[in-house]
C-alpha cells in the first residue's frame, strides 16, 4: 500500500511526513517524531498510557491511525512545558505530591489531567477520579495523583484570580 | 497488535462515502470514532482493504429538535451528547447512559452512530434507542431509508444495515415532559461492557403508569426490547407486585452468554436487578 | 565554622537524609516524558522481532513452513527451534533449575507458547510476516487441572524430562508431571498436637493464578558488536547481573563480553525477574544478523506467556485449645507450576518462603508439604509484589485464623492477639525454621484497633445484621482484620542463592574532590525511587547533601554485582550495603580529618556533616573539606582518594509486619463489594522517606484490591487462556480504588545497619488477606467459613445465593 502524505501540528510544530495509513498515531509520534513520552501499555485502549491531546480532546493514540489524525493539532507531554522550559503546574505538582513512581503512566496521566482541568477547572476529588478513569496506574493507587491534580487546579485558579 | 494494510479514504460528502462503500463492498468499512473497529483491525479479526473515514463529512454532527423529535447526527460523540443542552433538557437519559460508556478518552471519539450501528450487544446505546423507540436513518446508493431500533438488531454483529449503507442520524421521539428515566448498568470496572444493564422510561398519570419502555443491554445476542415487562407496569401504580412482574418478564427474555463477567444465572438475575433499580429511579424522577 | 556554623538541625535539614520526605530526583525527567524505557531506544540498523505463537495448549509441532514469511520484503530471518539447536539455545535453564523451551521443540505445552521468531525491518513488517508462518500441529490431550496432574492415566506433558529423577535438586519425582515435593516441619509432633486438640479446623483455600501486569510489558534490545565481540542487552530486567551470568552460561560468551543494562523500567512487580524466550531470541538474532534487534511484548503476550503468579491450592488445618491457643498447624499445597517450572525462588526453596505460613503467631508445631505439578499453562511462578510465596502463606494463615475464630466464637482480632508472638520472645524461632528478628505485634494491633474504633465497627455490624434479617437492607457489612509478617531481604548466602549466586547485594561509592559523590548499586529501581532514597541513606552516613549524590543502577559494566530488585530486598540488602560502604568512607574520612586537625582519630566525633574535635567544636572539618583533602593531603602512607565498596551478606532476613483493617459493604443482589474504609498500619522499621513509603503502601494496596476483587488468569478445559487483555484482567481504575489510610509503628530491625526492613510488598501481603477476610466476614453469621477469591461480582453473588440470600 502506498504511503500517505500527512500534515499535522505537534506541540506547535508543523509536521509533514509520509506514513503508512495503518501506522498507529502512537507509533508515528514515538518512532517518526521521536516523541517517546506517550507510551504503549495495553494495545487495546484500556490503559491510557498513550494519551495525547488532539484538537482539544484527550485521545488514546494507540487506537487511532495516523491517517485519521491528518490535519489535527496534537499536544504530547513534551509540549506541556513553556517554550522557555518552565514546567506546567501539573508537572510540578505530580513531583511535589509524589503522583508518580515508575513514570510509565505519567505522560498520559498528566496529558489527560491537563484536558480535564481545561474543561473543569475546579473538580472535586470524585470528578478527578472519574476524569482520569481512562488512565491506569499500577504504582500509586491514584491517591497522590488525585492530590496532585487537585493542587494543580488550586494553583491555576489562584493564578487566574491574581491575574483578574 | 498491528493492523493489516489498507487504503485510507476521507470522503467530503455522504454520496462520496456511500459510493466508496458500494464500490468496494466487503473490502471496505467506514470508521467514525474507531474504538470498536480499530481494536478488531489490530487483532486482525477485521481485515479490510479500504477504510472510509467519515470525519470530514459536514452535517453528521449535532443535536436539534424538530417536530416533536430529537435528531442526532451519527457522528455526534458521546462527550458531545453528555454536554448537549437540548438533550439535557429534553432527554437526560442520553447523558446518563453516555457517561457509563467506556472512559473519558473513548467518549471523546466514540459516536452515537458507531455505537448503534456495529451490532455489538455490549454497546449501551442500542438498548436505550429501543427504549426510546428511536429510528435510524441510513443512506445507501439508492437513497435513504429508515429502520426502527427495535427491529434493527439481528444477531451478534448482524444488523438490518446493508454493507453499502451508512447511518447518518438517529431520530428519537422527544420524551414527554415529566417522564421518568434511568439507565442502570453494572460493570466490573470503568471501561468494561455491562454485566447487565437496563434502560427504563416511563410516564405517570394520576398515580398510574401511562407509558413505559424497558430494554436490556448485553444479556443476549442483541439488545433486548422488553415489551412485556414494560406492559406489566402500564396501568399500575408501579407497586411492588407490578415491579416484580416486570422484573420476572425481563429476566424471562434475558439469555446472556457465560463469560468472565459471570455465569448465565447470575447475569440473568442481574438483568432483573438492573430493571428493578431502573424502574425505582425512573419512578422517583417521574412527575 | 565557629559562629558561622549553622545549627545541627539546619545542617541535618540540608542533607535531606534519613526520615525526610525528599522529593524524588527521578520525577524531573518522568514528568516531562523524558524517561528512557526500553521501547524508547532506537539504534542504527535496528530490527524488530515478533513471535509466532501456538494457538493450542498441547500439541505436537509437525512442521513449520517459513518460506512465505521469508519472502516478505524487509524480513531478515525467521528463527525456529531447528535454528537454535546448533547453538544449543533451543532450551534454556529457568531460575528454578528446570529448563524451558526457547522456541517450541517438537511440541507446545501452553497456549501462546513461542514457536518461531520473525525478524524484520520494523514491527509492521514483522507482524505481517508472522501471520504467514505456517505451522502444522497435531493436538494432544490437555491437562489444566493440577489435581489431576498426577493421576495414573494423566497425559505426560514434559517428554523432554520424562526419565529425569528430579527437577532443581528437590528430591525424587513420583510421576512424570510431578515437579517436586517440599516437606518442612515435624509431622509426628503435629499429628500428636491435632490428636490432643480441643478444636481443629480445616479449610481448602485457593489463591488463583494472577499476573503482575506492570504497565510496561517486557522487552529488550540486543546488540552484538561483531568487531569487539561484545554483546549488549538493554531490557526490562529486575536482576541485570543475574541475567548477565545466565546469558554467559547459556551462550558461552565470556561474562566480561556481555553488558546488561536496565534502563528505566515501567514497573516490575516480579514480572521482570525471569529470563524469557524473547530475550534469548533477540540475542541470537543479533548475533546472526549483526545488527541490534528489538523485541517488545504486546499486553496479550505479556499476560499469556511471561510470569504468572500464585496458582496455589492450599489445605490448611489448625489445632487449638478451647480458649483459643493455637497448638499446631498443618498445611498441604498443590502448586500449579505450568508447563515449565520457572519460579524465581532461591534454590533451597522450591515453594519460596511459604514456610512463613505460621505468620505472626506463636504456633509450637507445624508441618507443611508442597507438591509442584506441571500443567498446560504458562510457565512462571514469580513473586508478584511479595517476597517468594509469602502472600500465599500469609493469606492461608490469615484466613485460617478467621476460620478458627468462627469455630471458637472468639472475635478474630482477639484470637490474633491471644496468639501473637510476644515482644519479649524476639528473636523468635518459628516452628518451620525462621528466626524472626524483631517485632511488637501487640502495640501495632492495639493502635490499629483503636484508630478504627474496632468495637464501634462490630456494633455497627451487629446492627446491620439485624437490619438485614428484618429486610431493611440488602447490604451486608464485613470487617476484615489481617495481621501479617513478611519475610523479605533475601538473603543470607547461607540459605539464599539463585542458580548458585548468593543473594548478597552491593554498593560502591566514590566521593569527588568537591564534595559530591556517585553511588552504584547491584539493584534496579522500577519505580521505587532508589535514586532518591539510597542518596538519603548515604547523606546521613557521610554528611553530604543527598542532592550532591548520584545513584546509578542497572548497568552491569559499571555497577557492582548484585542480585537485583524484587522480594523487597533492595532496602534490606542493598540499603545495608550502602550504609556499610558509607561507614567505610566515614572511617577513612575520620583519619584524614584527624591528620588535618593534628589530633588523634579518637579525639574526633561525628557531627552531622563533619568531624569535630571533642570538647573544641570550633575545630572541625566538613566532609566536603575532607573530600578535597583526600585528593591532595592524606596522611603519610594512606592511599589518596575516597572510595568504598561493600558487598553485604545480611545476617538474617528482615520481618516487616502490619495490622490492616478493611470495612466492606456487600450488595447481595449484585455481588458488588464496596471498600468503605481501609486502614493500613505498617512497621517497616526505620523509615527512610515517609512520602515514598506512603506511596508504596497506596500502590501495594491497590494491587491487593485488584487481586482480591477480580484478577484471575483463567483457562478453559482445553487450555485456552480466558480474557488475556486489560478488558478482562482487573486493574482497578481511580474510580474502583478507595482512599487508603496509612499509619505506622517503628521497630527497627536489630541486625540491619540502619534498622530498615523494606515495605514495597507488605501492602500486597496484608491487603489481600484483609479484603478477603472482610468479604468472608460479611457472610460469617450465615455459617460461611471460606469463599474463594477473586471476590468478583458473580462469585460473591454465588456465595450469597448458596447461603439462600438472593431473591
Amino acid at each position: 500500500m502506498s504511503k500517505l502524505h500527512v500534515q499535522l501540528t505537534v506541540n506547535g510544530r508543523e509536521i509533514e511526513a509520509l506514513a503508512e495509513p495503518r501506522m498507529l498515531l502512537i507509533h508515528f509520534l514515538r518512532e517518526q517524531l521521536n516523541l517517546t513520552g506517550p507510551h504503549i501499555g495495553c494495545d487495546t485502549s484500556h490503559c491510557g498510557a498513550c494519551t495525547v491531546d488532539l484538537d482539544g480532546k484527550s485521545v488514546k493514540s494507540c487506537t487511532m491511525f495516523v491517517a485519521q489524525a491528518d490535519g489535527a493539532e496534537i499536544r504530547t507531554i513534551e509540549g506541556m512545558a513553556q517554550p522557555d522550559g518552565t514546567l506546567h503546574v501539573l508537572q510540578e505538582m505530580f513531583r511535589e505530591y509524589h503522583g508518580l513512581q515508575c513514570g510509565f503512566c505519567t505522560p498520559g496521566m498528566i496529558t489527560r489531567a491537563y484536558r480535564l482541568l481545561q474543561e473543569n477547572p475546579n473538580p472535586s476529588d470524585e470528578e478527578i477520579r472519574f476524569g482520569i478513569s481512562g488512565n491506569l496506574c499500577r504504582c500509586t493507587g491514584y491517591q497522590n495523583i488525585v492530590v496532585a491534580i487537585r493542587a494543580a487546579a488550586d494553583q491555576l485558579n489562584a493564578a487566574k484570580e491574581a491575574a483578574e | 497488535m498491528i493492523s493489516g494494510s489498507f487504503e485510507y479514504h476521507r470522503p467530503k460528502s455522504l454520496d462520496e462515502a456511500v459510493g466508496l462503500l458500494d464500490q468496494h463492498g466487503d473490502d471496505a468499512r467506514v470508521v467514525a470514532g474507531g474504538h470498536s473497529l480499530i481494536p478488531m483491525m489490530k487483532l486482525r479479526m477485521a481485515m479490510l482493504d479500504h477504510l472510509i473515514d467519515l470525519q470530514a463529512i459536514d452535517g453528521l454532527k449535532g443535536v436539534r429538535e424538530e417536530g416533536g423529535n430529537l435528531l442526532i447526527g451519527a457522528m455526534t460523540t458521546q462527550s458531545e451528547l453528555i454536554a448537549d443542552p437540548t438533550l439535557a433538557a429534553k432527554c437526560p437519559i442520553m447523558a446518563e447512559t453516555a457517561l457509563q460508556i467506556a472512559d473519558p478518552q473513548v467518549r471523546y471519539c466514540g459516536t452515537i452512530g458507531g455505537n448503534v450501528a456495529n451490532g455489538d450487544p455490549g454497546n449501551d446505546m442500542p438498548a436505550l434507542m429501543q427504549a426510546l423507540d428511536a429510528t435510524y436513518i441510513a443512506q445507501g446508493p439508492n437513497g435513504t431509508r429508515e429502520i426502527a431500533a427495535r427491529v434493527f438488531y439481528e444477531a451478534v454483529f448482524f444488523t438490518a444495515l446493508q454493507d453499502n449503507e451508512i447511518i447518518t442520524a438517529v431520530r428519537i421521539p422527544t420524551p414527554p415532559d415529566g417522564h421518568g428515566h434511568a439507565y442502570e448498568k453494572q460493570k466490573r470496572k470503568i471501561g468494561d461492557y455491562a454485566t447487565a444493564a437496563a434502560a427504563v422510561l416511563l410516564t405517570m398519570s394520576g398515580g398510574r403508569c401511562a407509558t413505559a419502555a424497558i430494554a436490556l443491554t448485553n444479556v443476549g445476542d442483541t439488545p433486548l426490547y422488553a415489551e412485556d415487562a414494560a406492559a406489566a407496569l402500564i396501568g399500575t401504580a408501579v407497586d411492588a407486585a407490578a415491579i416484580d412482574r416486570a422484573v420476572a418478564l425481563a429476566e424471562g427474555i434475558a439469555s446472556p452468554a457465560a463469560d468472565a463477567r459471570g455465569p448465565v444465572d447470575f447475569r440473568t438475575k442481574l438483568a432483573g436487578v438492573m430493571v428493578r433499580r431502573a424502574i425505582a429511579r425512573a419512578l422517583e424522577r417521574a412527575a | 565554622m565557629n559562629e558561622a556554623t549553622p545549627s545541627a538541625e539546619v545542617r541535618t535539614q540540608k542533607l535531606q537524609g534519613l526520615g525526610t520526605a525528599r522529593k524524588r530526583v527521578e520525577d524531573v525527567r518522568f514528568t516531562q516524558g523524558k524517561g528512557n524505557y526500553v521501547d524508547d531506544m532506537k539504534l542504527p540498523g535496528m530490527l524488530f522481532g515478533e513471535f509466532v505463537r501456538s494457538p493450542y495448549a498441547h500439541a505436537r509441532v509437525k512442521s513449520i513452513d517459513t518460506s512465505a514469511a521469508l519472502a516478505v520484503p524487509g524480513v531478515k530471518a525467521v528463527l525456529t527451534a531447528e535454528d537454535l539447536k546448533p547453538l544449543n539455545l533451543h532450551w534454556m535453564p529457568t531460575l528454578a533449575g528446570d529448563v524451558q523451551a526457547v522456541l517450541a521443540d517438537e511440541k507446545v505445552l501452553f497456549q501462546f507458547q513461542e514457536v518461531a521468531f520473525v525478524v524484520a525491518e520494523d514491527r509492521y513488517i514483522a507482524s505481517d510476516a508472522a501471520q504467514l508462518v505456517e505451522v502444522e500441529y497435531e493436538e494432544l490431550p490437555v491437562l489444566v487441572d493440577p489435581f489431576k496432574a498426577m493421576d495414573p492415566d494423566a497425559v505426560i506433558l514434559r517428554e523432554d524430562i520424562k526419565d529425569q529423577e528430579e527437577v532443581g535438586g528437590h528430591g525424587p519425582r513420583r510421576h512424570p508431571n510431578h515437579v517436586f515435593t517440599w516437606d518442612v516441619g515435624d509431622k509426628a509432633n503435629v499429628e500428636a498436637a491435632f490428636d490432643a486438640a480441643d478444636v481443629t479446623v480445616e479449610e481448602f483455600i485457593s489463591y488463583q493464578r494472577v499476573h503482575p501486569c506492570p504497565l510496561e510489558t517486557c522487552g529488550c534490545v540486543a546488540s552484538m558488536d561483531a568487531i569487539n565481540g561484545k554483546l549488549t542487552v538493554w531490557g526490562t530486567f529486575q536482576a541485570p547481573h543475574a541475567v548477565r551470568t545466565v546469558a554467559s552460561l547459556i551462550s558461552n560468551i565470556p561474562e566480561h563480553k556481555i553488558r546488561i543494562v536496565s534502563p528505566d523500567i515501567g514497573g516490575g512487580f516480579g514480572n521482570k525477574v525471569g529470563v524469557y524466550p524473547g530475550y534469548v531470541c533477540s540475542i541470537v538474532a543479533s548475533i546472526v544478523l549483526g545488527v541490534p534487534v528489538k523485541w517488545i511484548e504486546s499486553r496479550m503476550e505479556n499476560l499469556s506467556s511471561t510470569a504468572f503468579a500464585r496458582d496455589y491450592h492450599m489445605t490448611g488445618e489448625l489445632a487449638a485449645t478451647k480458649d483459643g491457643r493455637i497448638t499446631g498447624l498443618r498445611c498441604h499445597v498443590i502448586a500449579n507450576q505450568g508447563a515449565f517450572d520457572a519460579c524465581a525462588d532461591p534454590t533451597q526453596y522450591p515453594a519460596g518462603f511459604f514456610n512463613i505460613v505460621t505468620g505472626s503467631y506463636d504456633i509450637p508445631v507445624a508441618y507443611l508439604s508442597v507438591d509442584g505439578v506441571y500443567t498446560n499453562k504458562a510457565p512462571g511462578g514469580v513473586a508478584y509484589r511479595c517476597s517468594f510465596r509469602v502472600t500465599e502463606a500469609s493469606y492461608l494463615i490469615e484466613r485460617m485464623i478467621d476460620v478458627l475464630a468462627r469455630k471458637l466464637e472468639i472475635d478474630p482480632a482477639e484470637l490474633r492477639i491471644r496468639n501473637f508472638i510476644k515482644k519479649e520472645q524476639f528473636p523468635y524461632q518459628s516452628a518451620l525454621g525462621w528466626e524472626y528478628d524483631s517485632g511488637d505485634y501487640h502495640t501495632a494491633m492495639d493502635k490499629a484497633l483503636q484508630t478504627v474504633d474496632y468495637p464501634a465497627l462490630r456494633a455497627e455490624q451487629a446492627a446491620n445484621r439485624e437490619a438485614f434479617a428484618n429486610g431493611e437492607t440488602r447490604s451486608l457489612m464485613g470487617v476484615g482484620v489481617a495481621f501479617f509478617t513478611e519475610i523479605v531481604g533475601a538473603g543470607p548466602i547461607k540459605n539464599c542463592d539463585i542458580l548458585g549466586l548468593g543473594m548478597f547485594d552491593s554498593c560502591e561509592i566514590r566521593i569527588h574532590p568537591t564534595g559530591s559523590a556517585i553511588a552504584r548499586l547491584g539493584t534496579i529501581s522500577q519505580g521505587q525511587g532508589h535514586a532518591t532514597t539510597f542518596a538519603q541513606i548515604l547523606a546521613t552516613e557521610i554528611g553530604l547533601p543527598a542532592d550532591n549524590i548520584t545513584v546509578e543502577e542497572g548497568d552491569t559494566d559499571t555497577a557492582p554485582y548484585g542480585l537485583g530488585t524484587y522480594g523487597s530486598r533492595s532496602t534490606p540488602v542493598a540499603g545495608a550495603a550502602t550504609a556499610m560502604a558509607g561507614r567505610k568512607i566515614r572511617a577513612k574520612a575520620q583519619m584524614i580529618a584527624a591528620y588535618l586537625l593534628e589530633v588523634h582519630d579518637d579525639d574526633l566525633e561525628w557531627d552531622v556533616d563533619r568531624f569535630v574535635v571533642k570538647g573544641a567544636p570550633e575545630r572541625a572539618k566538613t566532609m566536603a573539606e575532607i573530600a578535597f583533602a583526600a585528593y591532595n593531603s592524606v596522611p603519610p602512607g594512606m592511599e589518596p582518594g575516597l572510595e568504598a565498596v561493600s558487598y553485604y551478606d545480611p545476617p538474617n532476613m528482615t520481618y516487616p509486619y502490619g495490622a490492616y483493617v478493611c470495612v466492606a459493604d456487600i450488595d447481595v443482589d449484585t455481588g458488588v463489594t464496596d471498600i468503605r474504609r481501609f486502614y493500613a498500619l505498617d512497621d517497616c522499621g526505620t523509615r527512610i522517606n515517609p512520602m515514598i513509603i506512603d506511596g508504596q503502601v497506596h500502590g501495594g494496596l491497590t494491587e491487593a484490591l485488584g487481586i482480591a476483587l477480580g484478577q484471575e488468569i483463567d483457562y478453559d478445559e482445553i487450555g485456552n487462556i480466558k480474557g488475556g487483555s486489560l478488558l478482562d484482567y482487573f486493574l482497578p481504575t481511580a474510580v474502583e480504588t478507595p482512599v487508603w489510610e496509612t499509619d505506622f509503628t517503628e521497630v527497627p530491625s536489630p541486625h540491619h545497619p540502619i534498622g530498615a526492613k523494606g515495605v514495597g510488598e507488605s501492602p500486597n501481603v496484608g491487603g489481600v488477606s484483609a479484603i478477603s477476610n472482610a468479604v468472608n466476614d460479611a457472610f460469617a453469621h450465615f455459617g460461611l467459613t471460606h469463599t474463594q477469591m477473586p471476590h468478583d461480582h458473580w462469585r460473591v453473588w454465588k456465595t450469597a445465593e448458596r447461603l439462600g440470600l438472593t431473591g
